[in-house]
């Protein structure tokens, strides 16, 4: 990976001007012990050394080279608007943000995705065995793989959901994997997200508004779709319908326009050609859901449900939600209807279930995990809780059961208050917390207010599991923390975003209504296919041309002339 | 479609309309009583907001700026543009993925720019700018939407309302003669004057006027065309209709208001205008009561109400 290619030394006066100092800067700040690995370029000797970039980067590098820092941020600012004009927000202290898209895309070349998307499809194929065994017979517990004390112990491990299943096995319709590359450049799983991963929306915009605002950009290499997502998406919601179910009617079920992701409801809801519903737009009759609509109760057959377990069904979760629809389980379980997500994913993407993920790798398909986890502490064991305790101040402790960076502590940012809070915390439930070594994320090259400087970066890619196969979205959500030295990326905590790009062809027409059995006939130039030229209405006006210049003609020596004519003009207009 | 997704459209209809013809209302009597130092300010602006369904209590002063405040500026007043344009984004934004992308993106756009306050010298370019706004609306809905149910709700709304906002201008004139603006001002503020004047072969008098935008079957702002459009609208929203009679409530009120503008004599219409004006826009809500009755009717069923704990 560390090939070095061209060198760039032009580059040290404009847009890159202070990138080096930030990455030797970084390596020597307080808390870091080692380097992070730069996404563009390998770590400079000292302040003298020439940037040099990774090979991936180059033609990138070429292209962003024809352009001036006051020109870039011309471009991030049409990259703003346009995400104002379209609605792609969040709310920031009652006022709405553009949300954040870094202009600087994050390239995967193609060897690199191939392994990386294999990792993604293992974990996938392990996340749905995994569900399958403790939602039904539960033999990695009896073969001792797993403790059962980890399994009923999560939050998330819901009896409701036992012997709930879609008609062909599938639970986890989508998944998203959130990746980081650690110091020494090689990727990890940091979590695992099958309840209801949200992000993917932000690829399609990101992408599109991309190929409007920096088309230069896409002409130096050839980049992967990624708006195959809805109709996989779709397919595989339409492959999980219940039994017998020819043509099923699909809905994306959300809590309503006040959710943070309601932009991403909409758009797959559009994208897919599928009806959005709330909560109040479904009930459950007679075995079946319902939905409301203008020529009556219509039948639903799957829902993509972005409303969390919790809420989905009073009668069986929270009594207080409206936001699902009472009945919506039993159903389920009749079978007359799919949920995706299955109900009770949770168990799966615990953070404690996680640390045993290598190990069921090997159990449920026999393989060696291809991606390797972050090392874990499990503060349930009484050596690993004191020894984390003794050295709090240079961990990252989590939450077991939490999203979007929520609870997160970073040992070395907090203050001795905070660590002694915590430590308490851990010492009363060590189940619901884990440890990891604070890992320096890869950085990136994202344009801040002093310039483009390495800001620390995850990957969220996105897999939708269609029942034979695991589909992988070429790509993901490459999410940055602004804050110079955050390690936190999340969208929630003042995170911003970049296209991601993998290159290579990939499969063919990634993106397109074109049958691939039906062959394109080049058009042709010649013979009877041409398009005749726009009619026009050419007597009337050669008429009037004539009749102008005549009066032009007639009057030109006078002094009247331009009066005369202009009097003409308007007759003739 | 969703009888959720289909009220929002119904109201999105409505409000762009409901923007419209408030901006020409009162950009023509606004400038009337800023321009003009013989008519009675607060008179005419009483009037005005009566017409408009804001009344102003008899014992309350009120300025043409008072005017502009609340029904053009005013977030929170029902009445006001601004207030409809927000409801028009805002009910886009639940029917987003109905609407089309570019109709999405001209709602949301509209409301933000909407300025905070306007000058007095400023007012007639804030008008002109929330009427290019709506046509720009209104003509993408008509080239990006299939005229399925959808754009059948759409044009419901859109054409009861604009029924609504040609009665209260008609009425504008009638309550207070002297000082509402010329039978002229009101047919340009509508963009009605040369369509009025080829139709009547010259300078159209009162009653022409009056039955011009009343009455032209031609003329899209007249009363009777809106109305035929939402009644046309309704029955393709309903094509069972059987061999006897109308077979929905809306359909019933909207063709009963169809006749009585149609055979009552237009002297009749006119000696009363105020009176008959009222009638459309009862006619209008009534309607509007029906259509939500039997195809939104999402409060009349008993849902969860979700437990206290």
């Amino acid at each position: 990976m560390a090939a070095i290619e061209r060198t760039y030394p032009h580059l040290m006066a404009d847009l890159f001007a202070g990138y080096a100092e930030a990455l030797l800067a970084s390596e020597l700040s307080p808390g870091s012990h080692k380097a992070a690995w730069d996404e563009m370029f390998a770590q400079p000797r000292d302040v003298t050394s020439e940037l040099e970039a990774r090979p991936n980067y180059s033609d990138l590098i070429c292209a962003f080279n024809q352009m001036t820092p006051a020109e870039l941020r011309g471009r991030t600012d049409a990259l703003a608007s346009s995400y104002l004009a379209q609605g792609v927000t969040f709310d920031f202290a009652g006022e709405e943000r553009p949300f954040p898209l870094d202009a600087v895309p994050r390239i995967i070349n193609e060897a690199e995705w191939v392994h990386v998307e294999a990792g993604i499809k293992q974990r996938v194929r392990v996340l749905e065995a995994f569900l399958a065994d403790v939602y039904g017979p539960q033999e990695a517990i009896r073969d001792g793989v797993i403790p059962a004390r980890v399994v009923v112990s999560s939050p998330n491990f819901l009896r409701q959901a036992m012997g709930i299943v879609s008609a062909n096995g599938v639970r986890v319709h989508v998944a998203g994997i959130d990746l980081i590359r650690d110091e020494a450049g090689a990727w990890r799983v940091l979590e695992d997200n099958v309840r209801v991963p949200s992000g993917v929306s932000y690829v399609i915009s990101n992408r599109q508004v991309m190929t409007q605002t920096l088309p230069e950009l896409f002409q130096a290499m050839t980049v992967r779709g990624v708006d195959d997502y809805p109709s996989r998406l779709l397919a595989s919601l339409r492959a999980s319908a219940p039994d017998g179910v020819e043509d099923p009617v699909v809905v994306v079920l959300t809590p309503g326009v006040f959710n943070s992701a309601y932009y991403e409801h909409t758009l797959l809801a559009r994208l897919m050609g599928v009806e959005l519903v709330e909560g109040r737009d479904l009930f459950c009759s007679g075995g079946y859901v319902w939905m409301r609509t203008t020529r009556g109760p219509e039948r639903v057959d799957v829902i993509y449900r972005r409303v969390d377990d919790d809420f989905i069904d009073p009668l069986q979760f929270r009594a207080g939600s409206v936001l699902g629809a009472p009945g919506l389980l039993t159903v389920a379980r009749l079978g007359h209807v799919t949920l995706a997500n299955g109900v009770g994913n949770g168990v799966a993407d615990d953070k404690l279930v996680y640390t045993y993920m290598p190990d069921l790798i090997r159990y449920y398909l026999g393989e060696e995990p291809i991606l390797p986890n972050v090392d874990t502490w499990r503060l349930e064991e009484p050596d690993a809780l004191e020894e984390v305790l003794d050295r709090l101040d240079e961990l990252v402790v989590k939450p077991v059961d939490g999203s979007g960076g929520k609870g997160l502590v970073v040992g070395s940012n907090a203050t001795s208050d905070q660590l002694k809070k915590l430590r308490s915390t851990l010492l009363k439930n060590p189940r619901g917390w884990i440890a990891q070594p604070i890992v320096q994320l890869s950085t990136i090259p994202t344009l801040v207010a002093d310039g483009i400087r390495p800001r620390h970066s995850d990957l969220r890619p996105f897999a939708v599991n269609g029942g034979d196969e695991v589909w992988v979205l070429p790509g993901g959500l490459t999410r940055v923390a602004l804050p110079e030295g955050v390690l936190v990326v999340n969208s929630s905590q003042g995170g911003g975003s970049k296209d991601t790009w993998v290159l290579g062809s990939g499969s063919p027409s990634d993106h397109d209504f074109v049958d691939e059995s039906v062959k394109r006939r080049p058009p042709s130039m010649h013979g009877q296919q041409q398009f005749s030229p726009h009619p026009d209405d050419p007597a009337r006006y050669t008429q009037q041309m004539q009749h102008q210049q005549q009066a032009c003609v007639e009057v030109s020596p006078s002094a009247e002339s331009s009066a005369l004519l202009m009097l003409g003009e308007e007759e003739s207009c | 479609m969703l009888s959720r997704v289909a009220e929002s459209l119904f109201w999105i209809g409505r409000y762009l309309e409901r923007a419209d013809g408030t901006a020409r209302i009162l950009d023509v009597h606004l400038q009337l009583v800023l321009e003009d130092p013989l008519i009675d300010e607060a008179v005419a602006c009483r009037s005005l907001m009566y017409i408009m369904g804001s009344p102003v209590p008899d014992d309350a002063q009120i300025t043409g700026e008072d005017v502009l405040t609340i029904l053009a500026t005013d977030r929170k007043n029902s009445s006001s543009i601004v207030y409809s344009l927000l409801s028009a984004r805002e009910n886009g934004r639940r029917a987003r993925e109905i609407i089309s992308t570019e109709l999405w993106e001209c709602l949301n756009t509209v409301t933000q720019h909407i300025p905070k306050r306007i000058a007095a010298e400023r007012i007639h370019g804030f008008f002109n700018w929330v009427r290019e706004r709506m046509a720009m609306a209104a003509g993408i809905a008509d080239t990006t939407m299939s005229r399925d149910e959808a754009y059948q709700f759409f044009i419901l709304g859109q054409s009861l309302e604009r029924a609504d906002m040609t009665a209260r201008l008609l009425a504008t004139r009638a309550v207070s003669e002297a000082h509402s603006p010329s039978w002229t001002t009101l047919l340009r503020s509508c963009g009605a004057y040369e369509a009025c004047l080829r139709t009547c072969r010259g300078t159209p008098s009162t009653q022409e006027a009056a039955e011009f935008l009343l009455l032209d079957r031609l003329f899209p702002r007249s009363v009777i065309y809106s109305v035929t459009r939402a009644l046309n609208a309704v029955r393709d929203l309903d094509p069972t209709g059987g061999r006897t009679g109308v077979s929905t409530a809306a359909q019933r009120v909207l063709g009963h208001a169809i006749s009585n503008l149609e055979y009552l004599s237009i002297d009749e219409i006119i000696q009363n205008l105020p009176h008959r004006m009222d009638r459309i826009q009862i006619a209008t809500s009534a309607a509007s009561e029906a259509i939500k009755l039997s195809y939104f009717p999402s409060d009349a069923i008993p849902t969860w109400v979700g437990e206290q704990t």
